[in-house]
């Protein structure tokens, strides 16, 4: 298998093909340009602004409108970028890019890249559920699918995003009249928003973390009203109040503040048994912003590709199953994108 | 079933207490007679036996839901549990039919001695039933790995709640030989007499390792002092002219130590002995691992009997002349075991010796004699408060164990495995190795020990130092360097390395020690060597 896996990298390598898996990300030697590089380049394009996708030291980036802001919050105000919309196209040297709808956070796109006739797309992380924060996905047809595979095993299928809202809902509601707080844990940078777009206000205060915060008060989304949660906040006036926290807070003393509360985790994960254990949460609720088994397989096959590259996340086993079972060209490739619920 | 499903759930959601009691009183109050006594058993280690095989529930569920063979081990090693993995691969249902947990279990018992087609149309008719949650539990009932969140204390403390008894009473009626299939909880529970079922043992009283120094317990003299000897902690029962022992596990185990079965004649009806079956030959305690070859063998033929003859030495008398005499005072029982091990005649090959109390003039005369206990094949020692009645379960307080400190070794981490339960999908089942000639050989595995966080750690180490993937195992650069704790070693013809570790496990990553400073086979048979 490695050696199957060498000679195939090495091949894409020697022939002149569009996009090659280069030690510092997905290039395009034609453009000239580099998606979602974890070194510095010359020239970046950028599928959404997870930290694991967008990183520092590019001298330029050019992205969705909507992760501009997200890119000048996280890498600096100072850094040069450019906005596009979707199905926008921008021609480099030849090769015609544009971005489409990925559905995974605000701002997410995937990337085509086409040139004499040969398109490529590469996914970026996406999800095929509609949170009704971003727009939703969009397949794109193409001969080259190159697709991100975090829940990539037949065990994942996620639950009617609908229902799990309910339930986030009909627990702070318990929690409320008994008294208690509500801290729910999502990632910062949309994850926390698409929480946010669906609980029902009436039940008691939102209150967000500053990461979460931030975060809100630069992306384009019309959010409930919240109160960013400062120091000299009394007890007695967030009773019974949700807070929403990034992950990073866990465990931390800053939790404390909110005692008594029920902590609730928001991830793909929680589909586990042993992950819920492990976090030691009092509840899990299974939202994710990846594509569950079958959404991979519906998204794999809308592209029309024959010749699918996956990424971070059940790789081999993803690769495996489109080569065997579906007779497509599927191999593993390696990305150092850690997928932002690994770290949930 | 629904109502079981959702005990199960929120036990398992929640690490309070309280919460679990309160789910615990919950469900009693609203389950049928018939279903409550399943789930007493269930929650006390009383499974139902199993009546079908994994192997057929794997093949029945590829089969539903169409997956190739080699992506089912793929989701079964990632998720670490066959009945959630089988939950989760097949197709199921938003809602549920209704079924009642003793039918269920009835059901699975009674298709035993069906044809296998049978047994897949029974099964296969619940998994097109069941919602998604309720298959699970469903699942883990016929697979037989079926573990609750609770310890056996706190169903006794919600049973005893519930229906307003004492939590002692309720120990000791829950204890013993009953059968959920004939067995009503109520008849269970409010039985006066312990005649009803004279094998019934008293639940065992066990202590916590001591955590201070012993200056803090005081007066030394208010206190016993016994060896902690190392085999099988049990208690012989005599009552009506029959032996029964019982393990701590609360398991029947008469079948396997027929040198007990001499006893009726010896001992009074009435009579039950709190003790440590030890293997003993000559007048001399022999090592745990002597016993052990022989303990799970179905037949004991007269060369294992010869090998390994076992003696109980004894450490307390809960009943005497058929009574429960738990509430007195640990020098009262004491007295009335002297006296009644010393008025045996046993004979040449005794099978009762007392546990001897040591004296000692002071406390540091008690830590001396600690340090000597694994040159006596011992773990440590026992320190009962003279005045202590014999309680039930893990107390603190009255007695404490004080055991030797642990052996330690440093092995290099070698082979890595995902783990189960709440282990799933991280690496956390390492083996370990040390150095033979400049060779890295594998000498023992090791599960537990590390922090949640360090298991993360090197979860990530372990997937970027990946070198080789045996199936679900996999090989990794040597380099991690890991203290092993043990508490005894010995040699085994079974194991690669010819060495057995007793309990081990990992005290610390020695992220200060390079891979070179590991310590060698040597060093682990000279440890073997200096036991003897």
């Amino acid at each position: 298998m490695a050696v199957f896996l060498w000679i195939v990298k090495k091949y894409l390598y020697i022939r002149n093909v569009l996009l090659q898996f280069h030690p510092y990300g997905i290039y395009c030697p034609q453009a000239d340009v580099f998606i979602d590089p974890w070194k510095s380049v010359p020239k970046a394009i950028i599928t959404h602004g997870h930290a694991d996708h967008a990183k520092t030291g590019s001298a330029y980036y050019l992205a969705h409108h909507d992760t501009i802001p997200i890119l000048k919050l996280r890498l600096g105000a100072d850094t040069n970028t450019q906005g596009i919309g979707y199905n926008e196209t921008v021609t480099i040297n030849g090769v015609h890019i544009s971005l489409h709808p990925a559905g995974h956070i605000i701002g997410s796109a995937q990337i085509r890249l086409e040139y004499k006739g040969e398109i490529w797309v590469v996914s970026g992380d996406y999800k095929l559920q509609n949170d009704g924060v971003c727009p939703p996905f969009e397949p794109v047809r193409c001969h080259h699918f190159v697709t991100e595979s975090t829940f990539g095993l037949p065990v994942y299928n996620f639950p009617d995003p609908a229902i799990v809202h309910d339930n986030i809902n009909n627990w702070w509601r318990t929690n409320n009249e008994a008294g208690k707080n509500s801290v729910i844990i999502g990632y910062s940078l949309g994850k926390a928003q698409r929480i946010m777009k669906h609980l029902d206000p009436s039940i008691g205060k939102i209150i967000t973390h500053g990461a979460v915060h931030n975060v809100n008060q630069v992306v384009n989304v019309e959010l409930p009203e919240a109160i960013r949660y400062i120091e000299d906040i009394k007890k007695q006036d967030i009773k019974g109040s949700i807070i929403v926290a990034p992950p990073s807070t866990m465990g931390t003393p800053w939790m404390r503040r909110f005692e008594p509360y029920s902590l609730g985790i928001c991830s793909g994960w929680m589909q586990l048994r042993g992950s819920r254990r492990r976090r030691n949460a009092d509840m899990g609720f299974v939202l994710s912003d990846h594509a569950d088994w079958n959404d991979l397989n519906t998204a794999v096959k809308e592209t029309g590709a024959e010749n699918i590259y996956v990424t971070h996340g059940y790789k081999s086993v993803f690769a495996k199953w489109l080569r065997e079972t579906q007779g497509l060209n599927a191999i593993e490739v390696d990305a150092l994108y850690e997928g932002d619920e690994s770290s949930e | 079933m629904l109502l079981f499903t959702r005990l199960f759930n929120t036990i398992d959601e929640t690490t309070k207490t309280n919460a679990k009691v309160a789910a615990l009183a919950d469900y009693f109050s609203q389950a049928s007679d018939e279903d409550a006594i399943w789930c007493v058993a269930l929650l006390t280690g009383r499974r139902p036996r199993r009546t079908v095989k994994s192997g057929d529930l794997r093949e029945w569920t590829i089969e539903l839901s169409g997956l190739p063979p080699w992506l089912f081990v793929e989701s079964y090693q990632t998720v670490g549990d066959l009945a959630e993995t089988i939950s989760l691969v097949i197709p199921t249902n938003k809602e549920s039919v209704s079924y009642k947990l003793h039918e269920v279990i009835g059901d699975v018992l009674l298709m035993d001695y069906e044809s296998e087609e049978h047994k897949k149309a029974v099964i296969l008719n619940y998994w097109h039933t069941l919602d998604k949650n309720q298959c699970f539990v469903f699942n883990k009932l016929i697979t037989g790995a079926f573990r609750f969140g609770v310890s056996q204390q706190l169903v006794i403390k919600a049973l005893a709640k519930h229906y307003d008894l004492d939590d002692k009473v309720v120990a000791h009626r829950l204890s013993g030989n009953w059968k959920p299939e004939k067995t009503k909880l109520k008849d269970l529970l409010f039985s006066e007499n312990v005649n009803d079922d004279f094998s019934k043992p008293y639940p065992f009283y066990l202590a916590y390792q001591l955590d201070t120094v012993p200056e803090e317990l005081g007066d030394l003299n208010d206190w016993q002092i016994e060896r902690k000897f190392d085999g099988i902690r049990g208690q012989i029962i005599v009552r009506n002219s029959e032996v029964f022992v019982w393990s701590r596990g609360e398991d029947l185990v008469t079948e396997k130590f027929p040198e007990f079965g001499r006893l009726p004649s010896l001992l009074p009806n009435g009579t039950v002995l709190d003790g440590e079956i030890l293997p003993y030959k000559d007048n001399m305690l022999l090592p745990f691992h002597i016993m052990q070859t022989r303990i799970g063998r179905k037949i004991l033929s007269k060369k294992f009997l010869d090998d390994a003859p076992l003696v109980m030495v004894c450490y307390d008398l809960l009943e005497y002349e058929g009574n429960d005499i738990r509430s007195l005072s640990m020098r009262e029982r004491r007295s009335h075991l002297e006296k009644l091990i010393s008025s045996l005649d046993q004979g040449e090959k005794p099978v009762l010796l007392l546990s001897e109390t040591l004296e000692c003039k002071d406390w540091t005369e008690v830590a001396e004699q600690r340090l000597q206990a694994r040159d006596l094949q011992c773990e440590g020692l026992m320190l009962k408060h003279k005045d202590s009645v014999y309680e039930t379960g893990r107390r603190r307080g009255n007695w404490w164990k004080w055991k030797t400190d642990a052996l330690t070794t440093d092995g290099v981490l070698i082979y890595a495995q995902k783990g189960h339960g709440r282990r799933a999908d991280l690496y956390t089942d390492y083996t370990f190795a040390v150095w033979d000639n400049g060779i890295l050989v594998p000498f023992t595995k090791a599960y537990s020990g590390l922090t949640d966080k360090e298991l993360v750690e090197v979860d990530k180490w372990i997937k970027a130092h990946t070198k080789e993937k045996f199936g679900p195992v996999r090989s990794v650069t040597p380099q991690l360097v890991f203290e092993i704790a043990f508490e005894g070693i010995n040699p085994s013809p079974r194991h690669k390395s010819g060495i057995a570790l007793r309990f081990p496990r990992i005290s610390r990553w020695r992220k200060d020690k390079p891979m070179e400073e590991a310590n060698t086979k040597q060093d682990l048979l000279d440890l073997i060597a200096l036991q003897k």
